[in-house]
């Protein structure tokens, strides 16, 4: 696996117009033989891939695996036991906390159950960063009412999380992470829980946030249908919906981790998922 | 007990110790770093030192009352009721008002702190925080350990003064004893020492109730029923250790000072 680069951020590139090929881009993340364990037994063993500049990387795996796990390595919350992870070009798993807390203002976080904070309204929820960051009130308030449009939910701005449904709070954990552009995305089963057609709202955020931002972006899942949702169709901001891709093409952006009894049984594109021989991934797709 | 348990629940203590002692050192080393939560410190006075006066004040007066009572019925045995004034001061002062005030801000506000902060791990808000930027110990235990440092030691005054007060008013009304004798034997009878002694108390008390309580919260595990437990946990090993350090005050100020 090659070293990875240090970190320069590039613009992204214009909309519309075809990313470079995901192999010339520069890694974001790269896992090097990364294992981790709470106990005598190791949960993830031996973990190495990587996620480049506007890729969109579906962890897929049983419940209990692993997934929300290996996404916490990413960002830092959790530590390995063995093994090096980087993350812009920085060696995060051999960082100190204080520096660790640099990187991660570069990293939008959306967690499992939405983790928002329930004191504060959905305003100063998302807009928590840039308070932090002492920006501006009226440029928190312009960029925080921008991102709530983005997850159509403007009018929520002063609310408390507990008077949101299930699937507003997660809308509003996915406008908390991406308010301050970040240039990557982390995902931690965003349709969790949820029904059916909720979970396709917010896989229509995740890909509208990948087909309009084009940010680099890790999705934790255990929903295959969702999965294949954002390998077959694209946002179209003339519709302002996603629609499916021609038949017989795949978003060339987005492919595919599978984890299997703590290790990586898979790393590659839609077509490579669907063909492959191994009994497992076979009968996972089933 | 096999040998095996014991080697274990020894290396959980130690290293609870150890998890203790890092988060309060780092908690305090935050104090001079960058980003400053001054409002963070200034909403948490308000809400332990404010919010805690009226127990505060109620607890105080009675046990001034209470302290007069028993004491005038001792001290009638040896005719030596005028120095009912004396004995509560020097009561209040420098052992129940530092002690009983830290203890009834640890019932109110380290099961707060552990509960509140044990129900942010649960439902991965501190995580949240962690991977938006923010330090949780520098935005949620620093101002929580300052503001109660410096609120106990304004609410033991308050609660000491009260105390004082409340002897008072039982001296004099349901006792029959002279009002101005009584409050000139509690003054005149205090030396710097004893004052020392009851302003450096609950510094002590309050780094060690609000540490507890923030240990105990962000250390949650296991939902709701964890959060329970942290906060009972978080009031008993307060409560036990504001005694266990008060008697250590009470030796380190004997050997300074000799009273």
């Amino acid at each position: 696996m090659a070293a990875p680069g240090a970190f320069e951020p590039t613009p992204p590139p214009q909309a519309g117009l075809p990313l470079a090929p995901s192999t010339q881009a520069e890694p974001v993340v790269v896992f090097e033989d990364v294992s981790i364990g709470f106990g005598p037994e190791p949960l993830l063993q031996g973990i190495s891939f990587t996620i480049r500049r506007g890729e969109t990387r579906i962890l897929l795996g049983p419940a209990g695996v692993g997934k929300s796990v290996l996404l916490k390595l990413v960002n830092g919350l959790l530590r390995p036991t063995a093994g090096r992870i980087f993350v812009f070009g920085q060696e995060v798993s051999a960082m100190s906390e204080d520096n660790l807390f640099e990187v991660r203002r570069s990293i939008g976080t959306v967690f499992q159950e939405g983790a928002l904070f329930d004191s504060l309204t959905v305003r100063d929820n998302v807009g928590y960063r840039l308070i932090e960051e002492h920006v501006p009130d009226d440029e928190i308030e312009a960029r925080v009412t921008e991102a709530l449009r983005f997850v159509e939910l403007a009018h929520t701005l002063d609310k408390f999380p507990s008077e949101l449904s299930g699937g507003m709070r997660r809308r509003v954990a996915i406008a908390r992470a991406i308010v301050s552009n970040p240039q990557l995305l982390l995902y931690d089963s965003p349709t969790a829980g949820l029904d059916p057609i909720t979970s396709t709202t917010i896989i229509e955020l995740v890909m509208k946030q990948r087909d309009v931002s084009h940010t680099t972006s890790l999705v934790v899942t255990h929903r295959l249908q969702d999965a294949f949702v954002l390998a077959t169709h694209h946002f179209s901001r003339v519709k302002n919906d996603m629609e499916p891709l021609p038949p017989g093409q795949l978003d060339p952006h987005t492919s595919f981790l599978m984890l299997h009894q703590g290790r990586l049984v898979f790393d590659g594109t839609t077509e490579q998922l669907v063909r492959s021989d191994d009994p497992f991934i076979r009968e996972y797709l089933r | 007990m096999p040998l095996a348990t014991i080697d274990s629940a020894a290396k959980r203590g130690i290293s609870a110790v150890q998890d203790y002692a890092q988060l309060s050192g780092r908690a305090v080393g935050n104090l001079f770093r960058k980003p400053f939560y001054g409002s963070d410190i200034f909403l948490q006075a308000d809400l332990i030192g404010v919010g805690s006066l009226p127990i505060v004040v109620l607890t105080g007066f009675f046990l001034g009352g209470a302290l007069a009572m028993q004491s005038a019925s001792t001290l009638t045995q040896f005719g030596a009721t005028a120095f009912t004034g004396q004995l509560v001061s020097f009561s209040m002062i420098k052992e129940i008002g530092p002690v009983v005030t830290a203890l009834m801000v640890s019932g109110r506000n380290a099961s707060g702190m552990a509960s509140e902060l044990g129900s942010m791990i649960v439902t991965e808000q501190i995580d949240a925080m962690r991977a938006l930027g923010t330090d949780p110990l520098k935005k949620l235990v620093m101002p929580r350990i300052v503001a109660t440092v410096v609120m106990l030691f304004f609410l033991t005054i308050v609660s000491d003064a009260v105390g004082i007060l409340g002897g008072g008013l039982v001296s004099v009304f349901m006792l029959g004893q002279d009002g101005s004798q009584y409050f000139h034997n509690a003054y005149q009878s205090l030396m710097y020492p004893d004052i020392l002694q009851g302003l450096i108390k609950p510094l002590f008390f309050g780094f060690i109730l609000a540490s507890i309580g923030c240990f105990y919260g962000m250390r949650t595990r296991g939902g709701t029923q964890g959060v329970g437990r942290s906060t009972t946990q978080a009031v008993v090993v307060s409560s036990v250790l504001i005694i266990a350090s008060d008697f250590v005050v009470i030796r380190l100020m004997l050997d300074l000072f000799g009273r």
